[in-house]
């Protein structure tokens, strides 16, 4: 072997260890959205009246710059909603800090797709989860695939390439991969696949929703096929006891080489870990971010040798490091143990062990709409004045 | 094909970031991340700029000469996927 390939530590034990800064980090800018996707993972809808400010947002940045955070993958709620949205991104941008941003689409005109395509250091990223209307809006709602297809139109014809097409992967629409494909190419887009999980409003539909071991296999020998050609967030990491590892770092990343800062400025080791028990800290701190991604009592926990508990045993724990922490965790499996889609089925099991009603942890971290009432006259005409209003939720 | 002979830039869209194995560097355009795995590739891939040649580079970093394939073939990936870019290329 050459010496460059031999470094004295293997590069993926230093990642294991944690850097002393984020390689990107999550960062949610606000929990409004206009949709209400049934597997929306940080649970969004109403705008919290505590989240940060613009002010507040470009120390965010500042630090960031400071840290060498190469991007961030900033999401929601819908994040184009925010006011100082653009203003946020173009003082990130100016700092040396890229931004991808997620979106469905429905502030992406003519207009501000021109602006987007004239920015290197941006990247956008759409979110769907049909290759058609029907599989679409039975997720996302009534008229979602149509807005997001007419947001890579206008991202196309703005000409910018290389866009995001990003689906969660489920059993409704992991038949049509082929068909995702296509729409990616047909608007010289780069299609994304990542992994559903059981977290916010996920936890509620992914009994139904998670692919099934046999689907599950399918998509895994897909994504080898495509190779670096499709991207995974690398989310199935875990499929990697199959055999071949698909591209990407493979393994958890969280509190070590990612992080997730939410709207009110929360620090959780990622995204999928909205809860009190994956909070490092908050940005409002005296130490800012950076004191939390660097002293955080979780994160320090994260970084140090973890044990494989029940999956130490198995002869594929060194490929799946025995998957997501917040798989396991909000569908009450202990971290120690396999993933609840373990591919060789122990996840399955360990599952079936806790019976018919598992007492699973929920996050307290819900910004879900309540349903609109059956008639007006069922509704308190007090109620408005006891919630926080939200003017930000109109549609664009 | 990368010349070796030929001078070279870390490339204008790049941004390295020192790490305790090497560094990181990350392409805003491509949003490539690659990982450079020994501080003296790092030291020859900075010293680029500044040396009419990668040889030179190279050289100029103390490389042992059987180590300077390696370095080599390291330079060759980098200039593949865009990380180093041949100098006077760039539009500043």
């Amino acid at each position: 072997m050459s010496a460059l390939a031999t470094p004295p530590q293997r590069l993926v034990d230093h990642f294991q260890s944690g850097l002393d800064a984020p390689i990107c980090l999550t960062w949610e800018l606000t929990y409004a959205c206009n949709l209400a996707c049934v597997h929306c993972l940080s649970s969004s809808g109403r705008r919290d009246p505590r989240e940060l400010t613009t002010a507040e947002c470009r120390s965010v940045i500042d630090e960031l710059e400071r840290m060498q955070v190469f991007y961030v993958n900033i999401g929601g709620g819908e994040p184009t909603v925010r006011k100082d949205f653009f203003e946020l991104v173009d003082y990130a941008t100016a700092h040396h800090v890229g931004v991808k941003f997620s979106t469905n689409g429905s502030r992406i005109t003519p207009e501000v797709a021109r602006r987007l395509a004239a920015n290197d250091y941006v990247d956008v990223q759409i979110s769907l989860d049909g290759a058609t209307a029907e599989v679409n809006d039975a997720v996302r709602g009534a008229g979602s695939y149509d807005t997001a297809l007419r947001a890579m139109e206008n991202l196309a014809a703005a000409g910018m390439r290389g866009f995001k097409i990003s689906v969660v992967v489920t059993r409704h629409n992991v038949g049509q991969l082929d068909d995702f494909k296509a729409i990616a190419d047909r608007f010289d887009a780069q299609l994304r696949i990542t992994r559903l999980r059981p977290s916010g409003r996920g936890a509620d539909v992914w009994p139904e929703l998670h692919p099934t071991a046999e689907q599950q296999r399918e998509l895994y020998d897909w994504l080898v096929a495509r190779g670096e050609d499709v991207l995974t967030g690398d989310s199935f990491f875990h499929l990697a006891a199959y055999g071949q590892a698909l591209p990407g770092l493979n393994l958890c990343g969280a509190g070590r080489v990612v992080c997730l800062i939410d709207p009110v400025g929360d620090v959780y080791a990622c995204p999928f870990a909205i809860h009190d028990a994956f909070l490092a800290g908050n940005v409002r701190e005296p130490g800012g971010f950076a004191g939390v991604w660097r002293d955080s009592e979780l994160f320090t926990e994260l970084r140090g040798p973890q044990s494989g508990g029940a999956c130490a045993s198995c002869g594929h724990y060194d490929a799946c490091r025995g998957g997501c922490m917040a798989a396991k965790f909000f569908t009450g499996l202990p971290l120690d143990g396999p993933d609840p889609e373990c591919v060789l089925g122990h996840g399955e099991a360990a599952l079936a062990a806790l019976g018919e009603a598992p007492d699973v942890p929920r996050s307290a971290v819900d910004h879900s709409r309540k349903r609109p009432p059956a008639r007006a006259c069922d509704e308190d005409p007090l109620s408005d004045l006891t919630t926080p209003i939200d003017l930000v939720l109109h549609r664009g | 094909m990368f010349d070796v002979d030929g001078p070279w830039a870390l490339a204008g869209q790049v941004a390295l970031r020192p790490e305790p194995f090497g560094a990181l560097a990350y392409h805003f355009g491509t949003r490539r991340l690659s990982f450079l795995k020994r501080p003296e590739l790092v030291t020859v891939v900075r010293a680029l700029a500044d040396h009419a040649s990668a040889r030179e580079a190279i050289t100029a970093a103390g490389i042992a000469a059987a180590e300077v394939p390696a370095y080599e073939a390291a330079l060759a990936r980098l200039a593949a996927t865009d990380m180093i870019e041949p100098r006077g290329t760039e539009i500043r």
